[in-house]
């Protein structure tokens, strides 16, 4: 079972309403490398990967809904003051028509979030090489939308998310190389 | 809306649970792939002690931060009160 703790991860200040920069980081919340992504693909590949690394994939698909909720903090926070008007002129009217300012699972352009985003091939090689491909892209999209905020509250939030990706990537390779020393013997595949 | 007005106090003890918790949670994932690091289990269990005392020094002025008995309730039930984290 999961156990929900009243407190985010890591601290989320906003400097001010932005809605803009909202827009941009609906894309880690529903987006194809985003954090719901994430979390849905680790814990979902975990049943069936080697002991090993059962473990490390059931804590790294826990910290992305951890993550998950910093997300949405950010956004809530980014358009709670927010007029309609201001939200149209930040790109987002098409989002307010439909969900109000409601968080849904959608990318930066409003595609609605799908299950074709993550795999599971039941090779343990090929979940974990998807699995660090996923976080190196998480760490680039962080970079991109770092790239375009001018918020510094907001940024050192992005700049701790950024961080958690590539430590998360170095245990996933780290992982890789535990299942390949089975594999030299012979115990595994 | 009303909201329960959080004390300076809490704020600082938060970020320390925050800290304390990173730690914990650094030393989780690096024992999934190195469990036969001697010096960080003892790290990880020290931490481990150190976050009941900080969650229970959170917990005097935010009320419960967890459930299913890994909290003691106030009275009237405090669990569901407001602020949640997104809103402080």
């Amino acid at each position: 079972m999961w156990i929900y703790e009243k407190k985010l991860q890591y601290p989320v200040k906003v400097s001010q309403c932005n809605p803009m920069l909202a827009k941009f980081l609906i894309e880690q919340y529903g987006g194809a490398d985003g954090e719901l992504a994430a979390a849905l693909r680790y814990l979902n590949q975990r049943y069936t990967l080697p002991d090993k690394v059962i473990g490390l994939l059931t804590d790294i698909g826990t910290e992305e809904f951890a993550h998950l909720e910093m997300i949405a903090t950010m956004i809530y926070k980014l358009t709670k003051d927010a007029t309609p008007e201001q939200l149209k002129e930040a790109g987002i009217g098409d989002h307010y028509a439909s969900h109000d300012k409601a968080l849904f699972y959608h990318d930066a352009s409003g595609v609605p979030w799908s299950a074709s985003y993550i795999q599971a091939k039941g090779d343990p090689i090929a979940d974990l090489y998807e699995d660090i491909a996923a976080e190196e892209k998480a760490r680039a999209t962080y970079q991109w939308i770092i790239d375009m905020s001018d918020d510094p509250d907001i940024n050192d939030s992005l700049a701790f998310l950024r961080e958690r990706e590539i430590v998360h990537a170095q245990r996933f390779k780290e992982a890789v190389e535990m299942l390949k020393e089975d594999q030299g013997k012979q115990k595994y595949f | 809306m009303a909201q329960k007005q959080l004390p300076k106090e809490f704020y600082k003890s938060m970020e320390e649970l925050q800290a304390v918790d990173f730690v914990i949670l650094e030393l989780t994932l690096y024992l999934d792939t190195h469990p036969n690091d001697e010096q960080a289990i003892q790290q990880f269990n020290h931490m481990t002690q150190v976050k009941q005392h900080l969650m229970y020094q959170v917990e005097q002025y935010y009320g419960p931060l967890q459930q299913f008995g890994n909290s003691y309730s106030g009275s009237p039930w405090n669990w569901k009160d407001a602020p949640w984290p997104w809103q402080i």
